[in-house]
């Protein structure tokens, strides 16, 4: 079967370095974006949209565009934190089917690894933080504890069915060469590390890295001249999930939504996936994400994670073949890029050979921005191999 | 063998809140020793966190009024590491308490040790002047 698609990726570029102290952010702007390009075989003049998040400098779009030398007929600064650049291509997409452009750029940099000593970035603060930032929530972990706290309370959950979660994720990474954690660990590894805020191990957190990357969203016209392998974007779905006016409920993320509606435009199922690349920001970002998907069903995650599922090639469901967050990259403490990459390397047959998914057609990506245990925003992808 | 930590508001930084119209009787709530909570005149919802109007009818009638302090943990988690000035802090708790009025709040669980807090601990509010937060304790537990 072949499906159609309003837009396809055309180029990918994950940077190499996980430490980058000797570069602005602009600069690993630059070099993202002209590494994508070229991979997709266009180049800078040819780019007529272009997407970054609120986080990037300057006035967002406006500065960047002007320094990358792009003149834009679309552009779109929609942040929702890590998995802005998932929204990101669905806007392309959508801004390519209705003829608003016809190569759309997205980049992603950022230096969260060499500034983490340095003041963070001053960010004008919410009307909620009065209420929410006087407790000690000192880093995001203390945030995504509570979630895992409680769904372990609801559903039995166990620490060991979360590192699971990490085993895979290691397995994986031991084959990619830029990872910045590459030694396998086993379930005792993650159970033996330091609990950091209860239930979470310093093995259930993701990686602090610098880095970015880039992705090249082109009309399916021009992707006929271009030597990749096209994906297809087969469908899209965003949502964010918010506290509800105290109604707090952390069993579940915004994934409940932005799946369906991504799976529904696609015109398939959870069991058609072939491939899934899952934000992982923390073990429990993922098995709260498997639920939402409807991988499995709500509270059986941690089942799921046990069998071998997240193992590829052969698992159930193979996911994060570069490693993901946890142990390969997680640029910025913003994941979303890297998850897009690894998928379009497995639609393309370009990931490492050891965790080629055979015969990779449908790949979902998750993102999930923001923070799980009071505000996230979530976006989900599918996207197809060129013949799917 | 030493007692176990009791965590407390002496050890936690202090946080100035923003000056906000629409936040301003809250905090000079928790300065008097008064957990206020904002109700629509509307629609009857209690309103959390405190903002000047029902984000659930849109109603900018609302009313202050006082909560019982009572609540439960709904769930907790113990930082036993942190960063800036709660680093010297840990161990301490971070909690969301469902008030017996309905909204699930953020806040410090504070005099008893971390490993007794459990999910659906009874707890009530404690405040001190200036000390620019609320928190709560087991129910009957000595401030």
């Amino acid at each position: 079967m072949s499906r159609s698609a309003a837009a396809v990726i055309a180029g990918v570029y994950e940077h190499p370095r996980r430490e980058i102290p000797d570069r602005t952010v602009a600069q690993l702007h630059a070099e993202v974006a002209l590494g994508a390009l070229a991979d997709a075989g266009l180049s800078l003049s040819d780019v007529d949209a272009y997407f970054c998040d609120s986080a990037d400098p300057g006035l967002n779009s406006l500065s960047m565009s002007e320094y990358l030398g792009i003149r834009y007929r679309y552009t779109d600064n929609t942040d929702t934190g890590g998995s802005s650049y998932l929204s990101h291509v669905n806007h392309a997409m959508r801004a390519v089917a209705a003829g608003q452009c016809r190569v759309a750029l997205v980049t992603m940099a950022g230096r969260a690894r060499s500034e983490r000593r340095g003041p963070p970035a001053g960010r004008r603060n919410g009307p909620e933080a009065d209420f929410e930032n006087r407790w000690g929530i000192a880093a995001t972990l203390h945030n995504y504890a509570l979630v895992a706290m409680r769904h372990m309370h609801e559903f039995g959950t166990t620490s060991a069915q979360l590192a699971e979660i990490k085993v895979a994720a290691s397995q994986h990474a031991q084959h990619n060469p830029h990872a910045l954690l590459r030694t396998p660990v086993t379930v005792q590894d993650v159970l033996d590390s330091p609990m950091l805020s209860d239930p979470l191990h310093r093995l259930d957190c993701c990686v602090i890295t610098d880095g970015g990357g880039a992705v090249v969203v082109v009309s399916p016209d021009v992707a006929r001249s271009l030597a990749q392998p096209a994906v297809k974007v087969l469908g899209a779905g965003e949502a964010p999930k918010h506290a509800g006016n105290g109604a707090v409920d952390l069993t579940y993320t915004g994934a409940v939504w932005s799946g369906p509606a991504a799976f529904d435009e696609a015109g398939v199922r959870p069991a058609d996936i072939d491939y899934a690349s899952i934000y992982d920001s923390f073990t429990i970002s993922v098995l709260l994400a498997l639920e939402d998907l409807g991988f499995c069903a709500k509270g059986k995650g941690g089942q799921f994670v046990s069998d071998g599922a997240l193992l590829a090639p052969h698992g159930r469901l193979p996911f994060n073949t570069d490693g993901g967050g946890l142990c390969n990259n997680h640029p910025s403490n913003r994941g979303g890029m890297p998850k897009i990459i690894e998928a379009v390397r497995q639609l393309r047959g370009q990931a490492h050979p050891a965790v080629q998914v055979p015969d990779c057609a449908l790949a979902l990506v998750q993102g999930t921005g923001g923070r799980l245990g009071t505000r996230s925003g979530s976006a989900t992808l599918i996207l197809g191999a060129a013949d799917a | 063998m030493t007692e176990p930590s009791v965590p407390g508001p002496d050890s936690f930084p202090v946080t100035e809140v923003a000056d906000d119209p629409a936040t301003r009787p809250f905090w000079e709530g928790i300065e008097a020793g008064r957990l206020l909570l904002e109700r629509c005149l509307g629609c009857q919802a209690v309103i959390w966190y405190p903002r000047g109007f029902c984000p659930r009818c849109g109603s900018t009638a609302v009313e202050w009024t006082e909560a019982s302090g009572r609540g439960t943990v709904y769930t907790y988690t113990v930082a036993r590491r942190s960063f800036g000035g709660w680093a010297a802090a840990v161990p301490y708790v971070i909690a969301y308490i469902e008030l017996a009025e309905g909204p699930r709040v953020l806040s410090n669980v504070v005099g008893v040790p971390p490993d007794e807090v459990s999910i659906g601990l009874a707890v009530e509010v404690v405040m001190k002047a200036g000390g620019g937060a609320y928190w709560f304790q087991p129910v009957g537990a000595r401030p």
